[in-house]
């Protein structure tokens, strides 16, 4: 789950829909790149989970307070509304079970933000169709037997779970693949075809289960 | 400076003197009995002496101050050169110009814990109403009387507020006991290999211990300093059982293996044949020449005793709820005695209690020691901990760096 040393386009986009200074808990936090922009440019009050030791050494190393944790795991036991974000950042595609992690975000935050790579981009689809083979590409860029990818989607995928956990998507966006939001708001068929990677703000669309812990 | 060990039938008073002058040249504070430390136990220590030391120097805000609580057997010399075994204090690694405690930016304190034998009041010390030491007498002290009574010196040293409070181990407990008892006296905790309560196999350990010492017959009911004696073998034994639960497997394979002492065969005898055996020893004598046996006594139980949740109504999150303090929790791999998941229990009882925390799992094979050695990775933790709640305190950098 740890993301990439490379440069993230997503990163600015996510971290435009977060208002400042909120609570922020980011799963999945890598090395902090998302949390250091977040304090810095929005006098956020950012917190952290993330898998590899070699991250929240990372992190901890910089002053960032992040915690060794699993998202599929963990956020079990954070209270409900302990935050104004939760942002997961391509790492809902590398959780064993995205739809639980996805309510327990809903739950701990007001709001959560979730980028994740779009498999129903057009290239990939192509590859497929093609050359029989499963795609790679910028954003896959590993093996099937390699991957730790192993709950892909596409966006309209993730727009059909939002609605069974009853969500509310305030935003949706896509990025083209150079990591540049669309100019004008696409219809979804679009979206799906042409976005590379795309990133939702959700709400809490229904009153919280009860027998949350 | 020196310690020798006191002749056979000589005075007991004055083998505690030779035991305890060593540490009689730092600093003291004495309590009267008009100022009492009452115990959970109920029991009342009064008169009280804590003895400590500090490195750096307080600074005009009094903002700067970190308080270093020792594990076990530690003392208040965690740097600089130990008085009575002559090598350095036990996180001389860490403290120091530079180092992740930088004593040019931040001012270091560090105490005997009460029940201690290094010149805080314990056991081995005269007991007012009978003329003798206390031996047994004392009361039975908890980690959360050891942080009462060092609340008591931060306020004699005019400390309202903390800025960190660090010690691994036993230590770990008294910084989270420090952030429970006074969560507006701690800008920062750092509890390292530790636990938030002990477990079934940390408490029967202990009572390995204990037991050994209690069986040599010089304990003598615990009265073995007026006897002029010492329960050496037994404490030795303790200490050789406490010694291997401090280090991991892998580590005494990779030191010490099946290799043989001095010697090309086994001798087919009880002799220490194996370096372990022989090293183990070692480690037993060397304990008893700077540790009083009954206060091994009551350190152990004071171990024993700690359990956060207990005095939460069982929740750990309570006794966290609100606090505003900023955790740093470290935790090393290959640790049995305080393992991560220990650790983890911590971490998630600050998440849900909504505290700052951070959480670093180190990978190391030295077992539970390794918080007392030099780890890269350790030491790049603390001092970015540090160095970030420092300047969110807005504690000046020192002027080393600052030039």
């Amino acid at each position: 789950m740890t993301r990439g040393a490379h440069k993230r386009s997503d990163l600015a986009v996510v971290a435009d829909m977060v208002a400042p200074g909120s609570r922020v808990l980011d799963v999945g936090c890598g090395d902090g790149l998302l949390l250091e922009m977040l304090a810095r440019d929005r006098r956020v009050d950012g917190r952290g989970v993330e898998l590899s030791q070699r991250g929240v050494n990372d992190c901890v190393a910089k002053g960032l307070p992040v915690i060794q944790g699993d998202a599929d795991t963990d956020l079990a036991d954070y209270p409900e509304d302990s935050f104004d974000y939760v942002i997961l950042s391509q790492t809902l595609q590398a959780t064993q079970r995205p739809r639980v992690v996805l309510e327990h975000m809903l739950r701990i935050g007001r709001r959560a933000i979730v980028s994740f790579p779009n498999f129903g981009h057009w290239r990939v689809r192509m590859q497929l169709l093609l050359h029989g083979r499963m795609p790679r590409s910028t954003n896959l860029q590993y093996s099937w037997h390699e991957t730790p990818n192993i709950h892909l989607c596409t966006i309209k995928d993730f727009v059909d779970l939002a609605e069974e956990v009853g969500a509310v998507i305030e935003r949706g966006m896509a990025l083209d693949l150079v990591g540049a939001p669309f100019r004008v708001a696409a219809p979804l068929p679009v979206m799906n075809l042409f976005g590379a990677q795309a990133i939702f703000l959700l709400k809490r669309g229904r009153a919280l289960e009860t027998s949350t812990p | 400076m020196t310690f020798s060990p006191p002749s056979p039938g000589a005075d007991a008073s004055e083998a505690i003197g030779a035991r305890h002058g060593a540490a009689s040249s730092g600093k003291r504070v004495h309590f009267p009995s008009d100022r009492p430390l009452v115990t959970d136990g109920g029991g009342v220590i009064a008169p009280l002496t804590i003895a400590y030391e500090t490195y750096g120097v307080l600074n005009e805000a009094k903002s700067n101050a970190i308080l270093l609580c020792h594990a076990l057997t530690g003392d208040q010399y965690a740097a600089g050169v130990h008085p009575l075994t002559g090598k350095p204090g036990w996180w001389e690694v860490l403290v120091g110009p530079g180092r992740p405690f930088d004593t040019d930016r931040f001012f270091v304190i560090s105490s005997n814990v009460v029940g201690g034998c290094m010149g805080t009041t314990g056991p081995a010390s005269i007991n007012p109403a009978t003329g003798r030491s206390f031996g047994l007498d004392f009361p039975v002290v908890t980690i959360r009387d050891m942080v009462r009574a060092q609340a008591m010196l931060i306020d004699h040293l005019g400390v309202e507020t903390l800025f960190c409070v660090a010690g691994g181990s036993m230590g770990g407990m008294q910084a989270l006991q420090w952030a429970a008892s006074y969560p507006d006296r701690v800008f920062a905790a750092m509890p390292i290999a530790t636990a938030p309560r002990h477990s079934s196999q940390n408490i029967a350990f202990h009572e390995v211990g204990r037991q050994a010492i209690m069986a040599d017959p010089d304990w003598r009911s615990g009265r073995y300093l007026e006897a002029g004696v010492r329960p050496e073998k037994g404490l030795a034994v303790a200490r050789m059982a406490a010694h291997i639960t401090y280090l991991s497997d892998t580590a005494l394979q990779r030191k010490f293996g099946r290799k043989l002492q001095d010697r090309a065969a086994p001798t087919f005898s009880f002799d220490a044949d194996f370096q372990i055996e022989s090293y183990l020893r070692h480690q037993g004598l060397a304990f008893v020449e700077r540790f009083d046996a009954n206060s091994y006594l009551f350190v152990t139980r004071a171990c024993d005793y700690f359990d956060l949740a207990a005095d939460y109504g069982g929740s750990l999150a309570l006794a966290f709820k609100g606090s505003q303090t900023r955790f740093c929790v470290i935790s090393f791999t290959s640790d049995w005695l305080y393992p991560t998941s220990a650790s983890r229990a911590i971490v998630h009882a600050l998440n849900a209690g909504g505290a700052s925390v951070s959480f670093v799992e180190i990978e190391s094979d030295k077992g539970h020691d390794a918080f007392l050695l030099y780890e890269p990775d350790f030491f790049a933790t603390m001092r970015g901990f540090l160095e970030a709640a420092a300047s969110a305190r807005g504690i000046a950098p020192s002027r080393a760096k600052a030039s």
